[in-house]
């Protein structure tokens, strides 16, 4: 796998090799995860799709190094992340990776453009610099005019904005987007992900987004399916367009 | 090797959280549940009050007559340190269970944080501060006003006080006091703030209250 990244000369992003999640609750246990490997190179935009509990947001959890993988190896720009410590770990939340959320998870009590700061604080920005830098992000995101509000004084597509404008924050390679849509409407679902999509084409940034939201399908390159734990199939955009309909048909 | 890789990828480990920003968080935190925060201060008030009149009594009573002890007096003593030590133990447990409850509610907050890369000890940090900020204030209230109580008892009781007050030994009881308070609020805030800051920032968020 690694000759062909070389000979390619991309780099994966993320790589994940026979990766398993085993969640015991008491004597029960379920297998969330079944052995996942995938890879995803640089620059690509990826959608993880898949039913409610097929997996999806575990995933999604151990690709950014939120959770421990029960079995199996999760590689971020080719470095094994069992092998980081806590503030390496750290370090790789906070400038490799950018997070966004279905429940937007802004902090309550901090405007918009502080919650943007909050992540350049911590990799060491001095206050003003951060400042600036956010506001140009809540620019970039079209929510100039809004830096001074509260996540509750904001729409849900606002919200998430900010969220994405966040994300940015400290130029993260890879941007994971955990059902970025779920919670807005299809108007505003499409605009945040026609936004994901121009900064994947303008910045280059990696973005791994699950979802089930079918509208992600005509921008991602390619499409990852889960079910039960493991990969179904992974499609290239090209080779999708021909079942959309009957998906579409499945799911209504 | 495994070093040598990391290298590659330019992983660090260097991650702040300044002092300033972290006290301009914790102020806000405490600001934004101002009804919740006055309670749990009222509690440190008082507390704290009771403690500082009787300290004060302790040290006018003293200077009134100092060459006198008397079994009577001991033994009222005696009651007094048991009444404080339990009022100081409520008032901890108090403060804990705050604190719990304030780290309950803000899950997902902790756990966002931790995904924009916060350390665990940032999270401790924020909980302490607040706690200081809550103990501080709470204790510099509650032990003026057990002064001024104390004070008004012993001039009810002696005249001349104020010109025989040990003013010095006075003041030097309500630092006591306030050290006392705000140390008993980090410590009530100690275990909450850990937990708060062990959790794993996917758990964290997953938690729906």
């Amino acid at each position: 796998m690694a000759e062909a990244a070389v000979e390619t000369g991309r780099q994966y992003a993320v790589k994940t090799l026979d990766v398993e999640k085993e969640y015991v609750m008491g004597k029960q246990s379920l297998m969330a995860l079944k052995g996942i490997s995938v890879e995803v190179m640089s620059g690509e935009y990826i959608s993880i799709m898949g039913p409610s509990g097929s997996g999806k947001s575990t995933l999604f959890n151990m690709i950014g190094g939120l959770d421990k993988p029960t079995g199996g190896k999760v590689y971020i720009d080719e470095v094994d992340i069992s092998g980081l410590d806590s503030y390496e770990l750290a370090w790789l939340r906070c400038r490799k990776i950018g997070y966004i959320f279905q429940t937007f998870n802004l902090i309550p009590v901090m405007t918009a453009l502080e919650n943007c700061t909050l992540p350049m604080i911590f990799a060491g920005m001095t206050s003003q610099d951060a400042m600036d830098k956010a506001a140009e992000l809540l620019a970039l995101v079209g929510l100039g005019d809004r830096l001074r509000h509260k996540p509750l004084e904001l729409s849900g597509g606002q919200q998430q904005r900010v969220a994405v404008a966040r994300s940015l924050a400290n130029d993260p390679a890879i941007i994971l987007a955990d059902e970025p849509t779920g919670n807005l409407d299809l108007r505003t679902g499409k605009e945040i992900i026609d936004l994901l999509r121009r900064l994947n084409k303008e910045k280059g940034v990696t973005i791994i987004s699950a979802t089930h939201d079918l509208k992600m399908l005509d921008v991602s390159d390619r499409i990852i399916w889960i079910r039960d734990g493991m990969v179904d199939k992974i499609e290239k955009r090209s080779e999708l367009d021909i079942e959309v309909g009957t998906l579409e048909g499945e799911e209504a | 090797m495994l070093t040598d890789v990391k290298e590659r990828a330019g992983i660090k480990r260097q991650i702040k959280l300044p002092n300033r920003e972290a006290f301009k968080i914790a102020l806000r935190s405490v600001k934004i549940r101002l009804w919740r925060s006055v309670i749990t201060m009222v509690g440190i008030v008082l507390t704290i009050a009771f403690l500082s009149s009787v300290m004060t009594s302790g040290t006018i009573a003293q200077a009134a007559a100092s060459d006198r002890t008397d079994a009577a007096a001991l033994s009222a003593k005696a009651t007094q340190v048991w009444l404080i030590a339990i009022s100081l133990l409520i008032c901890a447990v108090g403060i804990t269970n705050a604190m719990l409850m304030s780290v309950t509610e803000r899950y997902r907050e902790i756990g966002t944080m931790k995904c924009l890369g916060a350390l665990d000890w940032f999270v401790v940090k924020l909980f302490l501060i607040e706690a200081v900020l809550l103990g501080l204030i709470g204790s510099v209230l509650g032990a003026t006003l057990g002064f001024i109580a104390g004070l008004l008892a012993g001039m009810s009781q002696y005249e001349h006080l104020l010109g025989a007050m040990p003013w010095g030994k006075a003041l030097q009881n309500v630092a006591v006091a306030i050290g006392i308070g705000t140390g008993l609020a980090v410590i009530g805030a100690i275990y909450p703030a850990r937990r708060a800051g062990k959790m794993p920032p996917a758990d964290a968020m997953r938690t729906e209250i």
